[in-house]
């Protein structure tokens, strides 16, 4: 990243105590315009915790979180920035009884979309919805759940993007072609992207930077490449077994 | 047949009773409720019997109630069974990851549980017209602020709910359904609050609906209600629905910092 850009995303000593136990140790990292930050880690490492304390669902117990500049923990910063930022994970689903098209309405109205149809026709296009776009949530395989997640997570056009495994219940293809997309919105839109996923061939594709995190704590940071060498393992899926297994550079 | 399939059914059940005390305390919940509700409307009926007073007009009385009963118990599902409703959906977390502020939901809740209480009571009150010959609209232009009444005290009520919902989790769930009826009997829906005893008889002058039920009765039964009483019932309204956004306001900012909203939302 240029020295002089302006983190959309700056984190300092960001910890998080739930009762005696301590999920997010002092943690502190930044995220740019036009970047994809990977966060990886074994289950409880933390990621989670994160990025709800990004998206204002969980308060942190120390640290400071500053978004496009601003402070997420006061009311009214944090509306300023949830309108210019968006989420999506596989853990999370729309109304059952709404239809496709009808989920992504209350979306576009709750963050203000301008032309509102034409971006949900958009949206149904390029996430491979059409068909489906008139029929309950309910009747959507997990797959097309998904996208229809990762659809209201481009409702806004985002500057930044939190997706905690969107890809988890996707097939190859379609999973491939989210990728591309992704990469598409960073290179086209400047989109910042702050990614986790368990699929290490998934982050190590897509992630410009990575954090690795194990106890709530960074233990590693940098390129997929770097951190492949410098734990010296085959790939990133090596580096994230000796990792989890407690080896230390 | 198989009784050990049978049997790990019944152990399924109970090992649920054994782990929510809310289950548990619903098993003595309602048939508590229907006692006292059925108990002093059974006692109503006995005193005017004993007294020698004419039969007044029990369609009209328990009619009227029922339907103006239904407007509390709808205006406090409006809120917090919409608000279950994203939680079962797991949409929760995507609404609240939104610009959505807390202020804003909460208020279109209350807007959700208005318009459930006007289709209710406009069906409700047309069934009544032609199955029974009942017009709830004899109470006139009183029926406008009756009815206000017991929606702000349905949202006040739908708040509170919500509130624990949040903070105890979905085990908290059956009090959607369960908590407005808590206020039944003090409430004197079907009988004058001096029917019940002298000690609920005091709980029920702070219970706003009380006002509502007594008056509609005493305009049913050609009574002067005075106006007075009214204001009472939407100062009480007003002071519970400020304790209830004040209760609801303080769990979310505790449920935000035990990662509870969280773990709710997926």
């Amino acid at each position: 990243m240029a020295a002089a850009a302006i983190p959309l995303l700056d984190v300092k000593n960001l910890s998080k105590t739930f009762n005696s136990f301590q999920a997010v140790k002092s943690v502190s990292f930044d995220l740019y315009p036009g970047e994809i930050l990977g966060l990886l880690g074994p289950n409880g490492a933390g990621k989670t915790t994160i990025i709800h304390m990004l998206l204002g669902l969980t308060s942190p117990s120390s640290g400071e979180i500053r978004i496009f500049g601003l402070d997420p923990s006061r009311p009214r910063q944090r509306e300023k920035i949830l309108r210019r930022m968006n989420f999506s994970s596989t853990y999370v689903a729309m109304p059952y009884s709404l239809t496709l098209r009808e989920s992504l309405m209350v979306f576009a109205r709750l963050y203000g979309v301008k032309k509102a149809k034409s971006r949900i026709d958009l949206l149904v296009e390029q996430f491979e919805l059409k068909d489906v776009a008139d029929r309950p949530v309910r009747t959507l395989s997990s797959g097309q759940m998904t996208r229809l997640n990762l659809a209201k997570a481009f409702i806004n056009e985002p500057e930044i993007l939190l997706l905690d495994e969107p890809t988890a219940s996707l097939d190859p293809d379609i999973a491939d072609r989210t990728r591309t997309y992704l990469l598409e919105m960073k290179r086209t839109r400047k989109m910042a992207i702050l990614y986790t996923s368990h699929n290490m061939q998934e982050m190590e594709e897509i992630s410009d930077r990575l954090l690795f995190l194990h106890h709530g704590e960074i233990i590693a940071r940098g390129t997929p490449g770097d951190l492949v060498a410098r734990f010296r393992g085959e790939d990133l899926e090596d580096v994230f077994l000796k990792i989890a297994r407690e080896v230390r550079p | 047949m198989k009784p050990h399939r049978i049997s790990a059914m019944f152990l399924r059940h109970i090992y649920l009773y054994r782990h929510s005390l809310t289950r548990l305390v619903e098993i003595f919940y309602w048939p508590l409720l229907d006692l006292l509700v059925w108990g002093f409307v059974s006692l109503y009926i006995t005193k005017l019997s004993a007294e020698g007073k004419s039969t007044p007009n029990f369609l009209g009385i328990f009619l009227g109630a029922l339907i103006l009963w239904d407007i509390l118990f709808r205006s406090q599902q409006g809120i917090s069974v919409s608000f279950l409703e994203e939680v079962w959906a797991r949409n929760f977390l995507n609404l609240f990851v939104s610009p959505l502020t807390i202020g804003e939901y909460l208020v279109s809740l209350m807007l959700v549980a208005v318009f459930k209480v006007v289709v209710v009571f406009l069906i409700s009150s047309l069934l009544a017209w032609f199955l029974y010959s009942f017009n709830l609209f004899i109470i006139g232009l009183y029926l406008l602020p009756f009815m206000l009444c017991l929606v702000i005290m349905g949202w006040a009520i739908g708040i509170l709910t919500t509130g624990l919902i949040l903070r105890f989790g979905q085990q908290a769930e059956v009090l959607a359904w369960g908590v407005a009826f808590l206020f039944q009997p003090i409430s004197a829906v079907f009988y004058p609050v001096s029917v019940l005893p002298k000690f609920l008889q005091k709980v029920a002058l702070a219970i706003p609906a009380s006002y509502v039920f007594e008056g509609m009765r005493a305009i049913i039964f050609g009574r002067t209600f005075p106006a007075g009483h009214l204001v009472k019932a939407f100062s009480l309204d007003l002071v519970y629905l400020a304790l209830a956004l004040f209760f609801f306001f303080r769990m979310f900012k505790q449920v935000r910092a035990r990662g509870l909203l969280a773990k709710m939302g997926e």
